[in-house]
C-alpha cells in the first residue's frame, strides 16, 4: 500500500509539473479579467518594475518576478483571487514588506504575487486585555506609533520595519526576544486564506483568551510556515506595558569567552534583562569607523533594562558585578532616551557599517541559534573559521538567546567569493546543528536553507511537514520552493 | 515668582492618517478618524515636565481648547507628568472657526488668571501649519518671545534661548515672563506608561468657557474651498534624445 501511495503521488508530481507551466502560460489573460472584476483594473498589475519589485527581497537571492502582482483590498478579495488561482493551478505568493532575509518572495514557479499593502487597518484594540488585531499592511513602527498614548506597545523588532503579518508567516524576533519573547509567544490568533480560497481563524473568529487549550494548536501551525501554507489575512498580538523607565549600558571585555560568561552568568542571577547584544571586535571597529566612535577594539555587550526606578538600580548593580568579575570594564550608562539613542546607535547602524568595510559590496547575515552554553565554543571557532576562509564577516547577536549573526560582506560580481561564503554558512549552521541548535534563530528557512532543515529535524518530522502541507495545499500552489523540498526542484 | 508653567496641547488628526477631503469640499474628513495630541504639543509638554523634574518650575498647567474629546489629550499630557488640566470648551461652529488669535486670546486670559510665569507652545499645528498662536500670544501679553526653540535653559529671572533659524541656530536671552514654542529637535517625548496612564485619571482637569474668559471667539476668517493637491500624471517613456527635446518643446517647458 504505501509504495501505491508513492508511486501516485510520484504522478501527481509529474502532472502538476507539466499543468503549472502550461496553464501558466495559457490561462493568464483569462485569469486576468477575472482577477480585474475583483479588485479592480488598478490592482491587478503586470508592470516589469512592479513585478521586479516584487520577486525580491533584502537576502541575496536573485530576483523571482511572479507573472502578475494583485493588490487586494480585504479578504473577501484575497478569497475571490485565492479561488482563481486554484481552479487555474496558479502559484500564489503573499507579500508584504520585502523585508525577509531567506529570498522567501521568489516566485521560482512563477505564478501570482499577492501584495497585501493595500490591507493596513488596525482593527480591535483592547488596552484592558493587552490584544489587537490588525492587518497584513500594518507594520511594527506603524502600530507602535498607533499605540503610544495607551502605554502599550509590541516590542518584538526584527531590524527591518516590517509587517506584522509578515513577521507571524517567518516567526521573526527581535532584540529583545530574551524578554518579551518572538512571535511564536505573542501571537494569538490568525485569519488565514487557504490555498482553495477557505477563510479560517486559527483560534475562533475574534477570540483572544490569554491561554487556551482547545484543540490542535493551528495558530502556531501557521506561524513560520512562510506563506506555505496560507495567506495570513489579520493577525491578533500580545501586547505589553511600556516600560517605567529604560537604562542602558555598555561594556567591554578582553574576550568573547568573558563576554558570553557575563551574559550566561546574567541570565541564571534571574535579572530580566531587556536586550543583551554582543559585537565582535571587527564589528565594533567598524562601527567605530562607521559612526566616529571611540569604543575600544575588543569584545563588546549593549545592554538594557527595562522596569521600574527601583528595579532598575537592582538589576544594574547584579549585572554590573557579574560583569566586572568577568574583567569587564565599567558599564558606559544612559537613561534619558536621547542619551539611549546614542549609545545604541552604534548596534543599530552596525548593518551598514559592516557593508561600509568593503564599499561596493553586499552585505548576507547568517543566523545560527544554541543552547546558551555551546554559545562561547561556537563564537571561538565561527571567528577561527572566518579568519582561516579569509572573509570578511563581523559578528553580532542576540546572545542572550544563543542566537548571533555573521555580518557577510561579499563582492556580489566575484563567484568564488560568493562560494566561499556559502560553503562558510553551511559549516556554521552544520557547527550548530552539532551542539543541538538550529539552522535559523529568526530568518526563516525560504529558498536556502531547506536542505538544512532536513538535517536539523530529520526525515521522519519532514515527512510529517510534508503530509500537513499535502493535506493543507494538495495542489502545491502556496508559495512553492520554500521550506520544503520537493523531489523535482 | 509663580513658577507656573502653562502649556497648550491640540488635539489634531494623528499624524499617521491618510487624510481625505470632504465630498463636499468644505473641510477634510474627521469623523470616525484616529485623533492624538500634535507632535509639536508633546515636546512642549515634555519641556514643562523636564523642567519641573530639575526643580526649576514649580506647577505644569495643560490647557487645551476645543470640544469634550480635548480632554482626552489634557489626560495624556497628564499621563506625561503634568500636573493638572484646564478645558476651554469650545464646540459646533465656533470650534469649526476656532484659529490662532481665538486661542492665543483664551492662553493671554489664563496667563493673567494663573499667573503664569512661562508659557510653551508647539511651534505649529501639523492640521493648520499656523505658527502663529505663540507669537500672538506673546504680543497679547506684551511678553518677549523664543520661538522656534530647539535648546531652553532657565538662568535666574531670564531665559536663554537657542532657535533654529534659516541661517542655522540663533541665542538669544530673554526675561521671564515669556512664551516660548517648541521646535523638532528640542527633546524626545517620553511615552505614556501605563502606571502614569492611571495616575493621570486621579488629576484634576477644571473646565472654563470661553465667555467666563471675556473672549470674544468671532472669526474674521473664512475657509471658501478646501482641495486635494493634484493627483499626480503617469509619466512617458520616450525613446530618442530627439524624442525628449520634441516632447519638452510640445509642453512649453523649453
Amino acid at each position: 500500500p504505501s509504495r501505491r501511495l508513492l508511486s501516485l503521488r510520484w504522478s501527481l508530481i509529474q502532472y502538476r509539473n507539466i499543468t503549472l507551466e502550461n496553464t501558466t502560460r495559457v490561462s493568464c489573460n483569462k485569469v486576468l479579467s477575472a482577477f480585474r472584476t475583483i479588485c479592480g483594473k488598478d490592482n491587478v498589475s503586470l508592470g516589469e518594475a512592479i513585478r521586479e519589485q516584487h520577486g525580491k527581497d533584502e537576502s541575496v537571492h536573485r530576483c523571482r518576478p511572479p507573472d502578475v502582482v494583485v493588490f487586494p483590498r480585504c479578504v473577501e478579495e484575497v478569497s475571490a483571487l485565492a479561488k482563481v488561482c486554484h481552479d487555474h493551478n496558479l502559484p500564489i505568493i503573499p507579500f508584504g514588506t520585502g523585508t525577509g532575509l531567506e529570498g522567501g518572495v521568489g516566485a521560482v514557479k512563477g505564478g501570482v504575487c499577492f501584495s497585501l499593502r493595500n490591507m493596513d487597518q488596525i482593527l480591535d484594540l483592547h488596552p484592558e486585555d493587552f490584544d489587537v488585531t490588525v492587518e497584513p499592511g500594518v507594520t511594527r513602527k506603524a502600530l507602535n506609533a498607533y499605540l503610544r498614548d495607551t502605554g502599550l506597545w509590541f516590542p518584538v523588532d526584527p531590524g527591518a520595519d516590517a509587517s506584522l503579518c509578515g513577521m507571524a508567516a517567518t516567526s521573526a524576533s527581535g532584540t529583545n526576544a530574551v524578554r518579551y519573547g518572538t512571535m511564536r509567544e505573542n501571537v494569538m490568533n490568525l485569519e488565514v486564506v487557504l490555498s482553495n480560497g477557505t477563510v479560517i481563524h486559527t483560534a475562533g473568529k475574534g477570540r483572544r483568551p490569554r491561554k487556551t487549550s482547545a484543540g490542535y494548536n493551528l495558530t502556531n501551525l501557521f506561524v513560520g510556515s512562510e506563506g506555505t501554507l496560507g495567506i495570513i489575512t489579520k493577525t491578533t498580538l500580545r501586547l505589553y506595558g511600556v516600560p517605567e523607565a529604560m537604562v542602558s549600558a555598555v561594556c567591554s571585555f578582553p574576550s568573547v569567552q568573558a563576554a558570553v560568561d557575563s551574559t550566561v552568568q546574567i541570565l541564571q542571577t534571574g535579572v530580566p534583562i531587556a536586550r543583551i547584544e554582543f559585537l565582535d571586535d571587527v564589528m565594533i571597529d567598524a562601527c567605530n569607523k562607521f559612526s566616529s566612535l571611540s569604543y575600544p577594539v575588543t569584545p563588546t555587550l549593549f545592554l538594557e533594562f527595562h522596569g521600574s526606578e527601583r528595579s532598575l538600580e537592582e538589576q544594574v548593580s547584579t549585572a554590573e558585578e557579574i560583569t566586572q568579575s568577568n574583567e569587564g570594564s565599567d558599564f558606559q550608562w544612559a537613561r534619558d532616551a536621547e542619551t539611549r539613542n546614542r549609545l545604541w546607535k552604534a548596534r543599530h547602524d552596525a548593518w551598514y557599517a559592516a557593508q561600509a568595510l568593503r564599499p561596493g559590496c553586499k552585505a548576507y547575515s547568517t543566523d545560527v541559534c544554541v543552547p546558551l552554553s555551546q554559545l562561547p565554543q561556537i563564537i571561538v571557532e565561527t571567528k577561527k573559521d572566518l579568519l582561516e576562509s579569509r572573509l570578511t564577516g563581523p559578528i553580532a547577536g542576540h546572545v542572550g538567546d544563543g542566537n548571533f549573526h555573521c555580518l557577510m560582506v561579499v563582492d556580489p560580481n566575484d563567484p568564488d567569493e560568493l562560494h566561499q561564503v556559502h560553503l562558510f554558512t553551511e559549516r556554521l549552521a552544520r557547527r550548530a546543528l552539532a551542539m543541538d541548535g538550529t539552522c535559523t534563530g529568526e530568518h526563516g528557512v525560504g529558498l536556502g536553507k531547506r536542505a538544512l532543515l532536513c538535517e536539523e529535524v530529520g526525515p521522519l518530522a519532514i515527512q510529517v511537514m510534508q503530509g500537513l502541507k499535502d493535506s493543507l495545499d494538495p495542489r502545491n500552489l502556496m508559495n512553492p520552493g520554500k521550506i520544503l523540498q520537493r523531489g523535482e526542484l | 515668582m509663580s513658577g507656573r508653567v502653562l502649556v497648550g496641547v491640540k488635539r489634531v488628526i494623528d499624524y499617521a492618517v491618510k487624510i481625505r477631503v470632504k465630498p463636499d469640499n468644505t473641510g477634510v474628513v474627521t469623523d470616525g478618524v484616529k485623533h492624538s495630541m500634535n507632535p509639536f504639543c508633546e515636546i512642549a509638554v515634555e519641556e514643562a515636565v523636564k523642567l519641573k523634574e530639575k526643580k526649576l518650575v514649580k506647577e505644569v498647567v495643560a490647557v487645551s481648547c476645543g470640544p469634550q474629546q480635548s480632554q482626552e489629550t489634557i489626560r495624556t499630557a497628564l499621563a506625561m507628568g503634568a500636573d493638572r488640566g484646564i478645558h476651554v470648551e469650545v464646540s459646533g461652529n465656533d470650534y469649526e472657526t476656532l484659529g490662532p488669535l481665538q486661542v492665543s486670546k483664551i492662553m493671554a486670559a489664563l496667563a493673567k488668571k494663573e499667573d503664569a510665569q512661562i508659557i510653551i507652545l508647539g511651534k505649529q499645528a501639523i492640521d493648520d501649519d499656523c505658527n502663529q498662536t505663540g507669537q500672538m500670544t506673546a504680543a497679547l501679553l506684551d511678553w518677549p518671545q523664543g520661538t522656534f526653540a530647539s535648546e531652553v535653559t532657565l538662568d535666574g529671572d531670564k531665559i536663554k534661548v537657542v532657535r533654529e533659524i534659516d541661517g542655522g541656530l540663533e541665542t538669544i536671552k530673554i526675561n521671564t515672563p515669556a512664551v516660548l514654542t517648541a521646535d523638532l529637535r528640542l527633546n524626545t517625548p517620553r511615552y505614556a506608561t501605563l502606571p502614569n496612564i492611571m495616575k493621570a485619571k486621579k488629576k484634576k482637569i477644571a473646565n472654563v468657557k470661553p465667555a467666563d474668559l471675556g473672549v470674544n471667539l468671532t472669526s474674521k476668517l473664512e475657509v471658501l474651498r478646501v482641495e486635494d493637491p493634484p493627483q499626480r500624471q503617469a509619466g512617458m517613456k520616450v525613446e530618442t534624445v530627439e524624442d525628449l527635446v520634441g516632447k519638452l518643446k510640445e509642453s512649453g517647458k523649453v
